[in-house]
């Protein structure tokens, strides 16, 4: 074969591949659709029973014994160790509040839909994890030379952030409508507005430092975003305890989902650990941003608009830490700075790429 | 309060009581500082800097600036900055008159290093150290100091549990000890129970982190103060020695001295672009280099290397980049007898565009005699597109690389201006003393020039030859000192910051005491710095092993409680499991 042939065909092949992948998205966003309406199927069903816990625990005089009840927890078989039990009693100031059964609300039917609609998502993901695959292999690097790869990237690392703490046995399947809902909006932004047909990276995105940046903004995304849906969870669940607890009679959709939930503590610890978690990953991914401007651009920091939005981001989420640590500035307050600090993040991947030119310039829109 | 009060928030009360309890032994789990009440001071002058400087290093303070720095790095992201892109300030300026002014008095134009910007990282950092400094010495302290003695009422911790064992209370605290001791737990007993504590780490990790904030911030601050930045453009050939004087253009920070620049010198022998043929991203640059040769000091020995867009030549503090590329058509120009006054130069001129649609100005500065066998200066307007698509297309080029080159050349003669002392660009004709060529129509002489044809100026002027092209490449060469300390810096943040996150300082006591019927009581809690899953996790782990060395012994109440199947190897009778 002459050499003209051989790129040709090289090329034919790439373009084929490209083509497998846009396919693969499609069918994940078909999945995707259908483990949407399974999530919905599971509250539905979910909203059958009348659970009221919050309400109860709540509501009722309480009565505590003085001191937790001492518990010396004898293991039936021989082959288990026998430790004491070990009796956790929330901090001060907290309301005790059990956590809501998740979406089926311990409804049979809604319990069975859930199932499906997580099974449908692990299906899903592992078509759009394909998707993401075969763009890669068709342009031959890494998925992540405009936004549209980006995109793709993003909901599919966001879902498998949410599968992998699905396997991990948290309580966390309450997640999976808020999630697979902003993954379609996210993928229907993709393959309409910001398409890019595949193709190579211009030379200033030629770089190791590059995949090390920018995977770790990309799965640092998916974390703040999950922190942040469990932030907006909070803050309704909250406000829903908070006037069962003043003795209100919050509405009956309120009564229904919210309750449905875990506990406002619960879910505000958990948006905690995970926007502390990744915290460091994100300064990390500054970090590297900066070595690979170093390299690229002869300046390590410059304050382009991208660069200043990720130091922006940076420090919203750095107040948020430090309110946490503050007193007077827990839970709602700095609930609301998390979503600042989330919404800085959205700004400069959205607003940056696509209202302000910087040296940044590949989204490719 | 009291826990009779009888409100709708039963948690409140009693908690706020309870927690008196805790009292020393909750004290000192972190350094942070304890917030203040906003109350005024009513002394003097020192009452009031002392309060000042109270609430300048309370955490409050030190949000609400964290705040503030955020807010305020917002315009410089929006607004164009003039350390960024000059030309984009003065368009602004031009279209918004009454903008300006005012964007002006706020230092907008150049937020990062305006007043107001300073203003608030200096303060930020001022609070920082105000800090970092005490909490330090606290940290110190409490490293030498020993944990706290178990609180009165255990049952009151977040975490506890209790068994009745055979063994002695002596015993079964010595077992504690050793076993939290091979944990890494500091304990040691005091009366009646042990104590002990972890993760130290936390807030090493903590402090670690906030004072490699402060490296950073100085060693930024230095990097401005006396870093260089200059750029050169070079011709395939030509070679480059790191002077002041050699370059283009030069700024520098406010402390930079001449004697910074690292002595090298290099020369460009060959650069190579190639960009896509075909899709849509056509003339995008795939491999964009320059290969060159360059030695270090006066006379070092000279290397060969290959500089790309992501891998700049590293001299000392120097880092060499490739910033751009052009074309530099080569010419000859002939006098009106024939004679050669410019051979084969190659004039380079400026890219407007990704095509490399280039502009400049060819300058015939002396050695040229016109018809009359005057001297004079001629000067040419150039116009170069290294892909002309033909007759009837646009003046723009159609791709980067030299597919279909053209040069089109506008004739002037007269003055050049050169000489007047006024500094004047390369790429520019100042027209002021200069008269047009006219061609036969009586317009501007103009034409579009292939590679190898020559343009006869009109009257017998004489005439340009298009000889061919050479190829330039700009480079920039930077210096920012201390950026090692940078990235030091960033490195201990990024391990700080996991320590101080991950990390959790807990304590946990053993108390062991004889109960009322001569059965040894054991009781064991966990305190945390934040509530976590951890503590009653770890908790559980050890009061495991303990139970171990420790088995329990029948409950007091336990006989109706027997229905699980003894196990006789392990303990004489169950532990019972009640709510
Ligand atoms: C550039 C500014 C700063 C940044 C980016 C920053 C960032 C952080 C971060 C990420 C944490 C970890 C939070 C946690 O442990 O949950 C932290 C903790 C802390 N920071 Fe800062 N900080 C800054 C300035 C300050 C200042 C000015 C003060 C002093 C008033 C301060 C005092 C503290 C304290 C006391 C803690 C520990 C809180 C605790 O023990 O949980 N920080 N900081």
């Amino acid at each position: 074969m002459t050499s003209a042939a051989v790129t040709e065909l090289a090329a034919a092949t790439n373009e084929h591949l490209a083509h497998i992948s846009n396919t693969l998205i499609y069918s994940a966003m078909a999945v995707y659709t259908l483990a949407f309406f399974a999530y919905i199927a599971e509250w539905l069903f979910g909203s059958r029973s009348k659970v009221g816990r919050t309400a109860a625990a709540l509501t009722e005089t309480k009565k505590k014994a003085e001191a937790p009840a001492v518990t010396v927890k004898k293991a039936g078989g021989t082959a288990v160790l026998e430790r004491p039990k070990v009796v956790v009693r929330s901090a001060a100031g907290a309301r005790d509040v059990p956590d809501g059964p998740g979406a089926h609300g311990g409804d049979v039917q809604g319990d069975m839909y859930g199932r499906i609609a997580v099974s449908l998502t692990v299906l899903a993901f592992l078509v759009e994890f394909g998707g993401v695959l075969a763009r890669a292999l068709s342009v031959k690097r890494a998925p992540w030379g405009n936004m549209y790869e980006f995109n793709i990237t993003f909901s599919t690392v966001a879902v498998g952030v949410y599968l992998v703490l699905l396997l991990l046995k948290k309580n966390i399947r309450w997640l999976g409508l808020p999630l697979i809902t902003t993954v379609l909006l996210d993928l229907g932004l993709a393959v309409t507005v910001l398409y890019t047909a595949s193709d190579q990276l211009v030379p200033a995105l030629h770089s190791y430092w590059l995949y090390i940046h920018v995977s770790t903004a990309i799965f640092c995304g998916a974390v703040f975003y999950v922190g942040a849906v469990a932030t907006i969870l909070y803050l309704f669940k909250d406000a829903y305890e908070n006037k069962l607890a003043s003795g209100g009679t919050p509405g009956r959709f309120a009564n229904s989902v919210l309750d449905r939930l875990p506990a406002a503590a619960s879910l505000d610890k958990f948006a905690y650990r995970v926007n502390a978690a990744v915290f460091p990953l994100w300064t990390f991914t500054i970090i590297a941003g900066a070595i690979w401007a170093g390299d690229a651009w002869g300046r390590y920091w410059g304050w382009d608009p991208k660069e200043t939005w990720s130091f922006i981001t940076w420090v919203a989420y750095a107040c948020y830490l430090h309110a946490r640590a503050t007193a007077g500035w827990k839970g709602r307050k700095a609930a609301y700075l998390a979503l600042i600090a989330f919404g800085c993040w959205l700004f400069n991947y959205y607003g940056v790429n696509i209202f302000v030119s910087g040296k940044h310039s590949y989204s490719g829109v | 309060m009291s826990t009779t009060s009888k409100t709708t928030e039963p948690d409140k009360a009693p908690n706020a009581g309870e927690d008196q309890d805790l009292g020393a032994a909750g004290s000192q789990l972190s350094t942070a500082p304890a917030e203040e009440a906003t109350g005024l001071p009513s002394l003097g002058v020192i009452g009031w800097a002392r309060w000042f400087w109270r609430q300048l290093t309370s955490m409050r303070v030190a949000l609400l600036l964290l705040l503030l720095l955020s807010l305020g790095a917002i315009p410089g992201s929006l607004i164009p900055q003039t350390g960024i892109d000059e030309t984009k300030v003065a368009d602004f300026r031009d279209r918004h008159g009454t903008l300006a002014p005012i964007y002006d008095k706020l230092g907008l134009f150049h937020v990062y290093s305006s007043v107001w910007f300073s203003a608030i990282y200096i303060l930020l950092f001022v609070s920082l150290i105000g800090c970092i400094v005490p909490r330090t010495w606290q940290f110190v302290g409490q490293l030498r100091g020993r944990p706290p003695g178990a609180p009165r009422r255990l049952t009151r911790l977040p975490a506890y549990t209790t068994w009745r064992t055979g063994a002695e209370p002596e015993q079964v605290r010595e077992a504690a000890l050793a076993v939290l001791k091979k944990r890494r737990f500091r304990a040691r007993t005091v009366g009646d129970a042990v104590a002990a504590e972890k993760g130290y780490l936390r807030e090493a990790g903590n402090l670690a982190f906030h004072i490699a904030l402060i490296v950073m911030l100085i060693a930024f601050a230095w990097g401005q103060l006396f870093k260089s930045e200059g750029n050169k453009l070079i011709l395939e050939g030509d070679g480059f020695a790191n002077t002041l004087t050699q370059y283009d253009d030069f700024k520098s920070g406010n402390l930079f001295s001449q004697d910074d620049l690292d002595a090298f010198s290099f020369n460009l022998k060959d650069f190579t672009g190639t960009y896509e043929l075909t899709g849509p991203n056509r003339g995008t640059p795939r491999t964009y280099q320059a290969k060159v040769t360059y030695s270090v000091g006066a006379y070092g020995k000279e290397k060969t290397t290959t500089i790309k867009v992501n891998e700049p030549l590293k001299i000392g503090d120097s880092k060499v980049y490739l910033v751009s590329h052009g074309y530099a058509p080569v010419v000859t120009v002939r006098d009106a007898k024939g004679d050669v006054v410019m051979d084969h130069e190659a004039v380079s001129l400026l890219p407007l565009d990704s095509n490399v649609t280039s502009s400049g100005a060819i300058k015939v500065m002396d050695g040229y005699r016109n018809a009359k066998g005057e001297k004079e200066q001629l000067g040419f307007n150039a116009f170069f597109l290294p892909t002309y698509g033909g007759k009837g297309s646009t003046m723009l080029s159609q791709f980067p690389a030299l597919l279909n080159p053209m040069l089109a050349l506008s004739a002037y003669h007269g003055d050049l201006g050169v000489d007047s002392g006024i500094p004047q660009s390369v790429y520019q004709l100042d027209k002021a003393n200069l008269k047009e060529f006219k061609g036969s129509d009586g317009k501007l002489f103009k034409k579009q020039l292939t590679v190898g044809q020559t343009m006869t100026l009109p009257d017998g002027a004489g005439s340009v030859t298009f000889n061919g092209i050479k190829e330039w490449a700009g480079f920039q060469v930077t210096r920012q000192p201390a950026s090692g300390w940078a990235l030091a810096g960033a490195v201990v943040a990024i391990f700080g910051l996991a320590g101080s996150l991950f990390i959790q300082r807990r304590r946990v006591w053993v108390r062991a005491v004889k109960g009322a019927d001569g059965i040894t009581v054991v009781e064991m809690a966990g305190l945390g710095r934040s509530e976590s899953a951890k503590v009653p996790e770890e908790l559980g782990d050890l009061a495991a092993i303990l139970y171990d060395r420790a088995p329990g012994a029948p409950d007091a109440d336990d006989s109706a409680d027997s229905s699980d199947t003894p196990d006789p190897q392990v303990v004489p009778a169950e532990g019972a499991e009640k709510q």
